[in-house]
């Protein structure tokens, strides 16, 4: 009869970054061991608390499900010897499969004949194999982070404190670090006893008995009624970030929500510093009025119940005090720092040994967002602010502040830069561009945010291809693929008439005062290749189909805004709906452009037309061509293809009348200069080889 | 409970345990990890237990006794245990039971905390211990130190006295708490906060601290020469504790200072390696001892 299993690991206090994936390691190992043991199951529940992870089956088959299979050998000739006994390697087969060489038999495959064993094995029971299989399972876990501890071998993420090993109503019998597998968990450290489980189904309701809610959902929804009800009891609204609510609730066994308060003279403090500070030093979740304002209250969860919480809570608001006073001081500090005595500073700190301090950064985003912005034709006064921008863009690295919270580099900058009397649209260029911080986040609001932004991710981009770090699989140190995104989303969002070749080319004369390590032309390809895929991204996060996506960057993605307008107007045009009447237009393309690779050169001369059908194919391309051009220009890429696609019929048409390669070469390269020059506008949009259907 | 009683019962707690309290070290040090009764004795295979109150001192923290959280010496009690027991969580409740904290009516957590001093060549994984709210306790299993490997592994345990007082004793002002009835901590150590403030910031001759880090390197080393550990060591934490006042003083640039703190290491390592050594070359005489009396 089916009987259900638990396991639980009762560790020491795992740290909350690493439970839930520990958790869902420990199901699919558990689920991919029953399967490839040939147990059948029913159903498998992973639980866990900062103190433990668990895995609980149900319906596990009492014993493995048998097997038979025939098992190929070697071939006849070579599994008998000349006196037509079973060979060496014949012999060497049956020891390896576990039958009696009597047992073996011969059948053709293909032609051939082979040995074979018929090999079949009886199901082992499932208490016979557990002993062994789960200490494997609980070892087998990995974590970012292990250590070993008391006088053990084991490397694991906490000790292991206590086992419970259940297989119906009988304890699984084995032991790991001294710690012997039983019946008997850990219930809350202050709340609860020690339960004893006599069969696995009833884990969960034994534990809630002793005040730990193991499973993961429904703690957290008890985290979030008990703050929605906090809310709602105060009119507030209680920001809950997804991050801190996660770490929160791999904090506790049973969560109680409270709530404290603190002096509102610390309010004078920039709000992102106070929600900061109880975020990354005490986990609280901020409260704010209906506006977004903060309040001067704060929400915490307890590990525990509701008992003495007004003990609780004064001790956390003690807390909190010091901590807001230590911002304050800060804030006051900082204040007092003249913005040039913290440039200074950045000449002593190192940015990266190869690519000089932090100054040395500055002084080449300065040139580079000035390059940008006489590019871009900015105005005076934009150039003016990006110039000032790029100069004092890092100055709060040096403020006391940024060391204590470095996730608030750019918006001190900013509110120091304004008190410091720094023009309103610098200050704020200086908080935007970090921008896109992460991936939900948006480009810089200002086109001064913007260059400046896009000059110090390029140059961050161009300084480590050039020496080399690029960022390969997992490894990216340096966010580059973010900043690359960052870059490519800015060009995006303000519309930027500037090519990636463009970007790079400004980026690395800036590096090459120092001396490039590699070839230049090598570290643009580098950073082409780079930027494609963020790009391809973009277009994919636009749901542009994979086949449309390859076509448009088979023509260059160099230009970002074009390529994505590109891919948008063919997506439009390649439609199922549509698809069907810019058939022959694809088509057309696709054999002229193969035929277009003939031409060596892209002379016309109207005089050696034979055929009036080249005359108005030619014809028809000077018209087309000069729409294209305008039409691109403007950026209007769906009237660009649309004129490339009015070309089909006049193609057609061509192709009809006329022998392209003609016996007269005169002819057939004047022929083959005709459709260059039409191939050449065509792939300027698109590879349409690349299309589907 | 005021600061004396909460020491005496610490020691009476932690002896009852097994551990051997010693008295501080009478070398300028930042921390209690720094002793040699911990920073030594948790090298090797010989089992260990010691408990200890420590004054430590943080240049760079000093607030002219202005500030009513920060000071430029502050008292860690240290507990070292090694190998780790297994119930050493609860033994550690046990103790702040102890000193009247009832974990029922408080809000008390291990919140991963992982503990890295380069200068030592040493690490290891644990946890702040938050008791509502407020970091009291460090929490270690040393994994490194000397950057030699733990076997078995040391559990430290390093209490942070003035801040468990002043919640103890709900006090806002570290100056305010009682140190005995009747006496504060200010009346013990305001003038020394100040003075010590003073000379950090203002009076210290940054030449003359160079030219002692260099001075007390070269005499780490030539004992070094002559396998003496112990003076070695000394004159490793008088570099540690001259850096220390260098820092502060904003006299070492952020380069320098990876340079500074890797020589310490250097010192530091090598300490650690021929304390290894002599323990063996003595048959590990503390190993021998245990296993005759488990006989």
């Amino acid at each position: 009869m089916p009987k259900d299993l638990l396991l639980e690991i009762g560790m020491e206090e795992v740290p909350a970054r690493f439970v839930r994936a520990a958790m869902e390691q420990l199901k699919d190992k558990t689920e991919k061991w029953l399967q490839s043991s040939r147990l059948t199951y029913g159903d498998v529940q992973s639980y866990a608390t900062p103190r433990r992870l668990a895995v609980l089956v149900s319906g596990l088959a009492d014993k493995q499900e048998d097997v038979s299979e025939e098992v190929k050998g070697p071939a006849r000739k070579i599994a008998l010897d000349e006196s037509g006994a079973w060979s060496k390697a014949a012999l060497g087969f049956a020891r390896s499969q576990g039958v009696d060489p009597e047992a073996l038999f011969f059948k053709e495959l293909a032609g051939v004949e082979y040995v074979y064993a018929n090999k079949s094995s009886i199901g082992v029971e499932t208490a016979s194999l557990l002993p062994e299989a789960l200490p494997a399972l609980i070892t087998s876990l990995t974590f970012p982070k292990n250590m070993r501890w008391g006088a053990y071998e084991l490397r694991y993420v906490r000790p292991i404190r206590w086992l419970v090993a259940l297989h119906g109503t009988e304890v699984v019998p084995f032991e790991i670090t001294g710690v012997s597998a039983g019946k008997e968990s850990r219930g809350h450290r202050f709340l609860g006893a020690d339960p004893v489980i006599d069969e696995p189904a009833q884990y969960v309701e034994r534990l809630r008995e002793q005040h730990v809610i193991v499973d993961v959902e429904e703690r957290e929804a008890a985290i979030l009624s008990g703050i929605r009800s906090l809310a709602q009891e105060k009119s507030w609204e209680i920001a809950v970030q997804d991050d801190l609510l996660e770490e929160v609730l791999f904090l506790v066994e049973t969560p109680t929500v409270l709530a404290g308060s603190f002096d509102p003279s610390f309010l004078d403090i920039p709000q992102e510093v106070l929600i900061t500070s109880m975020r990354e030093h005490q986990r609280y979740f901020p409260v704010l009025n209906k506006e977004g304002k903060l309040q001067p209250f704060f929400v915490t969860v307890r590990n525990g119940d509701a008992v003495s919480l007004d003990v609780v809570a004064k001790g956390n608001e003690k807390v909190l005090r010091a901590r807001l006073s230590d911002a304050k001081f800060f804030y006051e500090e900082d204040k007092k720092l003249a913005i040039p005595d913290a440039l200074a500073k950045l000449e002593n700190i190192v940015y990266h040994e190869e690519l000089g301090t932090v100054a040395d950064k500055v002084r080449r985003v300065r040139t580079i967002a000035d390059k940008l912005a006489e590019r871009l034709l900015a105005d005076d006064a934009v150039r003016s602010d990006v110039s000032r921008t790029a100069d004092i863009c890092k100055f709060d690295l040096v403020t006391q502040m940024v060391y204590e919270f470095p996730e608030l580099q750019g918006i001190m900058g900013e509110d120091y830069a304004r008190k410091a009397g720094e023009r309103e649209t610098v200050a704020r260029a200086i908080n935007e561009h970090y921008s896109p911080r992460n991936a939900g986040d948006r480009p810089p609001a200002s086109l001064v945010g913007a260059i400046v932004g896009i000059a110090d991710k390029i140059d961050t981009i161009a300084g480590c291809f050039s020496i080399g770090i690029i960022p390969t699989g997992s490894q990216d140190p340096y966010a580059l693929r973010r900043q690359a995104a960052g870059i490519v989303a800015t060009l995006l969002e303000h519309e930027l008439e500037l090519t990636l070749d463009e970007l790079f080319d400004i980026a690395l004369q800036a590096h090459a005062a120092r001396g490039l390590k590699r070839e230049a032309y090598d570290i643009v390809k580098d950073m082409q290749e780079f930027f494609a895929l963020r790009v391809k991204n973009v277009l994919t996060e636009q749901s542009i189909r994979y086949d449309v996506i390859d076509a448009v960057l088979g023509a260059g993605s160099a230009d970002v805004r074009r390529t994505v307008l590109r891919a948008q107007a063919l997506q439009a045009e390649t439609a199922e709906e549509r698809k069907e009447s810019f058939r022959p237009a694809a088509e057309a393309f696709n054999r002229l452009s193969n035929l277009a690779a003939k031409a060596e050169s892209r002379r016309v001369d109207p005089a050696l037309f034979a055929d009036p059908a080249e005359g108005s194919l030619y014809e028809a391309w000077q018209q087309v061509h000069g729409r294209y051009l305008t039409a691109s220009a403007e950026k209007r890429m769906d009237a660009a293809l649309s004129s490339l696609a009015s070309l089909s019929g006049p193609v057609a048409g061509f192709f009809e009348a006329v022998m392209v390669m003609a016996e007269d070469e005169a002819v057939r390269n004047n022929r083959l200069a005709v459709l260059a020059l039409i191939a050449d506008d065509v792939r300027a949009f698109a590879d349409f080889s690349k299309l589907v259907g | 409970m005021n600061f004396q009683q909460m020491i005496l019962t610490l020691q009476q707690f932690w002896g009852e345990q097994g551990c051997i309290v010693v008295q501080p070290y009478d070398v300028e040090k930042g921390a209690g990890t720094l002793n040699p009764m911990t920073f030594l004795r948790s090298i090797g295979p010989e089992p260990w237990n010691v408990a200890y109150v420590e004054p430590s001192r943080r240049p760079a923290d000093g607030r002219y006794g202005e500030n009513p959280n920060r000071l430029y010496q502050h008292h860690q009690f240290q507990v070292i245990m090694k190998p780790s027991p297994d119930n050493i969580q609860e033994l550690y409740l046990d103790s702040l039971k102890r000193l009247g904290v009832d974990p029922r009516h408080h809000d008390i957590r291990f919140v991963e905390d992982n503990w890295e001093h380069p200068g030592l060549g040493a690490w290891g994984l644990g946890w702040e211990v938050w008791l509502d709210g407020m970091e009291v306790t460090q929490f270690t299993y040393f994994q490194q130190v000397g950057g030699i490997d733990c076997h078995p592994v040391s559990v430290e345990i390093t209490y942070g006295m003035e801040r468990l007082a002043s919640y103890i004793q709900a006090k806002e002002n570290v100056f305010d708490l009682e140190w005995v009835d009747g006496i504060t901590y200010g009346d013990v150590f305001r003038q020394q906060e100040y003075e010590h403030s003073k000379y950090t910031f203002e009076v210290s001759d940054t030449p003359m601290l160079f030219e002692l880090f260099a001075t007390y390197e070269a005499e780490s080393k030539r004992a070094m020469e002559h396998n003496l550990v112990y003076p070695a060591y000394d004159y490793a934490l008088k570099c540690s504790h001259t850096f220390n006042l260098l820092d502060a003083r904003g006299a070492i640039s952020v380069t320098e200072r990876t340079g500074y703190i890797t020589r310490v290491r250097n010192l530091s390592r090598q300490v650690a390696a021929t304390y290894l050594q002599e323990r063996e070359r003595l048959g590990f005489p503390l190993l021998k001892k245990g296993a005759a009396e488990h006989a």
